[in-house]
Order: structure tokens, then C-alpha cells, then sequence
């Protein structure tokens, strides 16, 4: 088994603001906006050192989302933060008209993702939004799994030519990746060698997966991770190559059941390679207020569940 | 900079483009593009500094013009044509399979001067104030302008933009509304009734311009008072009718999205007589 060790633990949402001062530091046509939360969404460093590329644009999410788009087509990398649902299902449709198919270099910086959001309760914790996003054409959909690979990719979508979906949350958790690491947008990690089943992860369900397969080492059951960093466009021969060898799978996600990456890898085994599937998944529900982990356990969303997944798939290979 | 005959000459062909593409498709929208070609068609042809030979999407160096109201594309399309953004000809492809002039305007089919994809209502306000920024922070001092409709202010949006751009000093930003008074499903005032459109921009904190949108001379007057604005954005209410131009086509909501029958198409153009040559 890979070791890998939490180096203290961390929020995503500031490896996103880490990252966005490094990318604003290396592209001058960097810029942020925030709908009011500057704080929330780590913007802070970016603005200390370049207040002339921050833009607040106060509480007005789909007027944030059009200027956005107007100052890419100017040639700028407008990155544009709120809460991961206000980011996507509050403004769909500007995203849809004025990102999607206007084809602008805009980046949703997506933080509070998932069930993790915590004591706000269910109308700020979206588990629909990787869905959502997932549908339309062109939009890259990164979810990375702790503060390092965060950062990273954030360096990475403003790097890249057009219109990108970061999803990070609020929470600290573990942060096990290597510092400084390039993130390649469309790549999927192996964490772990197995040959017995394989769990795909993604977001913070990726250290879920390496405490679960730890523990499953310790029983005989040697499970391969893989880290779904982005889910769009998926690396679906990495997928299917996995699964080739380990003929059965998990997949774990902080993501309603609907559209989320399990019907998406659901739907790769069914053309390429049909094989067992459990879902570690929110389920077709909203969420509830409570502390991060109460949350996780009460929902399913841990090494624990995921464990259980692996031995219920097993016996159906 | 072209007088004030040429323009009035140049907007009745603009009609007549307007009526002939929305007959030759059967569908589209004559309406709003009726009430709108005169001060379109000033903005175009003496008012913006848009060089066609030299258009890219970026807008660099150049006015850039919106349309946020995207079904707008009759006197869109034939303006770009007439400008000569591309073929005149092409005209005829409006709205049917496979060409660059699609129902709504788009990006993703190559037609030179479409800066942003629109029709989606109350968007196009946002986008343009994200250009006049990027503008900004690039130090130039060209202007962008943007088209909305009346019955499009219902959309908040509009409003959240009208904050922004006021809160950001957007004094290159030049709005336009059409303010026809008329929308889908029929009088503005009776549906959703967007009130007083000139005091609600200018609590807002714009720089507001109210003029008679088929007064050429009051149209270019509107212009020049909008270019000296500092400090605020600007927006110029015009005041026009739906379907201007053609009697059985103006003043009322039914000719918003309806195409004209063979005779109507017949008659509308019996009406705008004076040709500079149709596509």
C-alpha cells in the first residue's frame, strides 16, 4: 500500500487562493471577481497584491457571471467565485449562454462544494452541481481531493483555453499530495496499486478511499485508488484499463446519485467493460445542518461506507 | 461621418432587409428589429468607430457593439451585412440550416461581428460592462454598446448590471433601450409594467438620455450627449414604435415574432419604396 501522510490538515478553498495568487503572479491577464465573498473564497492574498484585477461585484451572482464573460472576450482570465451552488444552479443559465456556448475563457471557482458546507444545512450545500456543469459542452469539470492538488489545479485552469468548473470545499481535511505538484487537467491519478477492485474517488472522498483501503489491505483485499481529479474530459482508458485488471468497482463521491461520477463511470463499464458497481454517493437527497463528520457518517460518505462497498461488490464479482 | 439623408436612405433598406429575411424564413423577429433600425443603423454607420476589415472578437482597439436583445437579429444582421462584415447575399441564409446567421446570434459559426452570443434575455447588459472594464484595465478608450429592449428590463439582471456599471464608473459604456412600449405577450405597461424607465436609471446613477428614436437629427443629438459622459455609464431611452415603417406593422406586440404572408411582404415593401439595392 502507498503511504501517504496528512501533512496538517487544510481547507481546499484555500488551495484555491493559493493557487490564484500564483496564477495571477505568472499571467497578468488574471483576474478575480466575488460576489461578496472574498473571504469565504480565500481571494484575499489576490487582491492585496492586485487590487486593479479584483473585481466585487457585490451580491449579484448572474450579473458577476456576464462580466465575467465580457472581460474574456477582452482577453482576460477572469476567474469568478461564490458558493458552489450559487455558482452553478443559481446562475445556469448565464453560465449555459454566456460561458458554455459563448465560448469564454471564464473559470467558476466553485468553494463549499458538497455535503461538507456544514451548519448552513441543505439550501447551501449543493450536491447537484457536477451534474449540472457535466452537461454542458466544452466546460471542464476538476474536482481535486486536498489543499496541494487544489492549488495545483488552479494554476493549471488558468493555464488552460476555456471555460473551467473548480470545485472545492469548505472544510480542513487532510492534505497528502505533494506541494508544488503540476496538476494536468484530464489526467487520473493512481493512488494506489490493486488488483482485487478498484475505488474510484473524487474531492475529498479520495482519502476517504486510502483510509478504507488501508484497512481493507489489513483484511487480504487489495484495492486499486484511482483520483477522478477531473471528471470532465474523462480519461476513460485509465478507467477502463483499471477495471480490466480488477474487474469490479467502487465509486465514491460527495455528489447527489444523479449525474454525478458514478453514473458517469456507470456508463463507461456498460459500453466498454461490464463489471460490478456500488455507489458510495449522497444518495437522491438534500442535506441537513451538522458538522462536517457528522454529516459524512449520517450520509454514507466515508471510509467506513466505502469499505462496506467494497466487500457488498466483491461478493457479486 | 454620414448625413442625415444617407441614414435615413440607409435605414429604410435596412427594413426592407428586415422584412424580406424574416418572409424568406418564415419565422424571426420584425418588430423590435422595425423600431430599432433607425437609431441602429445612426450607431453603425456615423457613430461607431468599428473598422469591419479589421473586426476581431476581442474587440481591441475598436467599439464593440451587443446586442442584448438577441432576437433582434433582422437589423442586426442586415446591418453587419450593409456595413460589410460579410456578404450581402448571405442574408438570405437567415435561420435556415447550417448557416452563420442563426435565429439567435452566435459565436460558434465564424460570422464576422458577432462579439457574443445572446437571446437568452437581460444578459447582454452584463457582458458589455465586463468589456468596458476589460477596456479600462487595458487603458483604452474606446466604448462599448450594448442594445436592450423595454419589455428585456423586466429581466433583473438588467438591474444588477445597471449597479455595477454605475458602482464601477463605466463611462465607456453606452446602453440603449428601445422603448417601444411593446413585448410578447402585448403592452409592457399591461404585462409587467417596467414604469418609468427614465427615473429608474437615473436613480440608479446613470447618465440619462431620453430621445425619439426615428428623429434621426435627435437620434445623433442622443449619440453626441452619450460620448461626453464622464465618470457614469449612459443610457439613451429611445423612444419608438414597434414595427415602425410599415402601417400595418406598427404599434402593437403582434408583430413582435410573427412573419409577414407573400401580400403583407408585398405591401411592407410598397411602403419603404426607396431601395439601395436588396440582397
Amino acid at each position: 500500500m502507498t503511504t501517504y501522510t496528512d501533512t496538517g490538515k487544510k481547507d481546499t478553498r484555500s488551495g484555491f487562493g493559493a493557487g490564484l495568487l500564483e496564477a495571477g503572479k505568472r499571467d497578468s491577464r488574471v483576474v478575480a471577481l466575488t460576489a461578496d465573498l472574498k473571504g469565504s473564497l480565500k481571494m484575499d492574498a489576490f487582491a492585496d497584491a492586485f487590487p486593479e484585477r479584483f473585481v466585487q461585484c457585490g451580491i449579484a451572482e448572474a450579473n458577476m457571471v456576464g462580466v465575467a464573460a465580457g472581460m474574456a472576450i477582452t482577453g482576460k482570465v477572469p476567474f469568478a467565485g461564490s458558493f458552489a451552488e450559487f455558482i452553478t444552479g443559481r446562475v445556469y443559465d448565464q453560465i449555459r449562454q454566456e460561458v458554455a456556448y459563448g465560448k469564454t475563457n471564464v473559470k467558476l471557482a466553485s468553494s463549499h462544494a458538497g455535503i461538507t458546507l456544514g451548519e448552513d444545512g441543505a439550501t447551501h450545500q449543493t450536491m447537484e452541481d457536477i451534474a449540472l456543469m457535466r452537461a454542458l459542452p466544452g466546460m471542464v469539470v476538476i474536482n481535486p481531493c486536498d489543499y496541494n492538488q487544489t492549488k495545483a489545479a488552479t494554476v493549471a485552469a488558468a493555464a488552460w483555453d476555456g471555460p473551467v468548473y473548480l470545485r472545492f470545499g469548505r472544510p480542513s481535511v487532510p492534505n497528502f499530495t505533494p506541494e508544488d505538484q503540476e496538476f494536468e487537467i484530464g489526467k487520473v491519478y493512481t493512488m494506489n496499486e490493486g488488483r482485487d477492485i478498484t475505488i474510484f474517488a473524487t474531492g475529498h472522498m479520495v482519502w476517504e478511499a486510502l483510509s478504507a483501503a488501508q484497512a481493507l489491505e489489513e483484511a487480504g483485499i487489495y484495492a486499486e485508488v484511482l483520483d477522478i481529479a477531473t471528471i470532465k474530459p474523462l480519461d476513460e482508458e485509465a478507467v477502463v484499463a483499471s477495471v480490466l485488471k480488477t474487474r469490479c468497482a467502487v465509486v465514491a463521491e460527495e455528489h447527489n446519485v444523479c449525474g454525478g461520477l458514478g453514473e458517469l463511470l456507470s456508463g463507461v463499464f456498460a459500453r466498454r467493460i461490464p463489471v460490478p458497481v456500488e455507489f458510495v454517493n449522497g444518495g437522491d437527497l438534500f442535506g441537513q445542518s451538522g458538522t462536517p463528520a457528522k454529516l459524512m457518517d449520517a450520509y454514507g460518505l466515508d471510509a467506513a461506507h466505502i469499505a462496506e462497498a467494497v466487500r457488498r461488490c466483491l461478493m457479486r464479482k | 461621418m454620414a448625413n442625415v439623408d444617407t441614414l435615413r436612405a440607409t435605414a429604410t433598406q435596412v427594413r426592407r432587409d428586415i422584412v424580406r429575411m424574416v418572409f424568406q424564413a418564415q419565422s424571426g423577429h420584425p418588430g423590435g428589429s422595425m423600431s430599432s433600425a433607425d437609431f441602429l443603423t445612426a450607431l453603425f454607420f456615423s457613430v461607431m468607430d468599428a473598422d469591419p476589415a479589421r473586426w476581431t472578437r476581442d474587440g481591441k482597439e475598436q467599439d464593440v457593439f451587443i446586442l442584448s436583445a438577441g432576437h433582434l437579429t433582422p437589423v442586426y444582421y442586415s446591418l453587419l451585412a450593409r456595413k460589410g462584415y460579410f456578404p450581402l447575399e448571405e442574408l438570405s441564409s437567415f435561420r435556415r440550416f447550417g448557416s452563420r446567421l442563426q435565429g439567435h446570434p452566435s459565436v460558434r459559426k465564424g460570422l464576422p461581428g458577432i462579439t457574443q452570443a445572446s437571446g437568452s434575455l437581460g444578459q447582454g447588459l452584463s457582458c458589455a460592462a465586463g468589456i468596458a472594464l476589460g477596456k479600462k484595465l487595458d487603458g483604452e478608450n474606446k466604448k462599448v454598446y450594448v442594445m436592450c429592449g423595454d419589455g428585456e428590463s423586466e429581466e433583473g439582471q438588467i438591474w444588477e448590471a445597471g449597479m455595477f456599471a454605475a458602482h464601477h464608473g463605466l463611462d465607456n459604456l453606452v446602453a440603449m433601450t428601445d422603448w417601444n412600449g411593446q413585448q410578447i405577450d402585448g403592452q409592457v405597461a399591461d404585462v409587467a409594467g417596467v414604469g418609468d424607465l427614465e427615473a429608474k436609471w437615473k436613480a440608479f446613477g446613470w447618465n440619462v438620455i431620453v430621445a425619439d428614436g426615428h428623429d434621426m437629427k435627435a437620434i445623433l443629438d442622443a449619440f453626441d450627449k452619450a460620448s461626453k459622459a464622464k465618470g457614469r455609464p449612459t443610457m439613451i431611452l429611445f423612444r419608438t414604435d414597434m414595427g415602425h415603417g410599415v402601417d400595418f406593422m406598427a404599434g402593437t406586440h403582434k408583430w413582435h415574432g410573427k412573419a409577414p404572408s407573400e401580400q403583407q411582404c408585398t405591401d411592407a415593401l410598397a411602403q419603404l419604396e426607396q431601395t439601395l439595392g436588396d440582397f
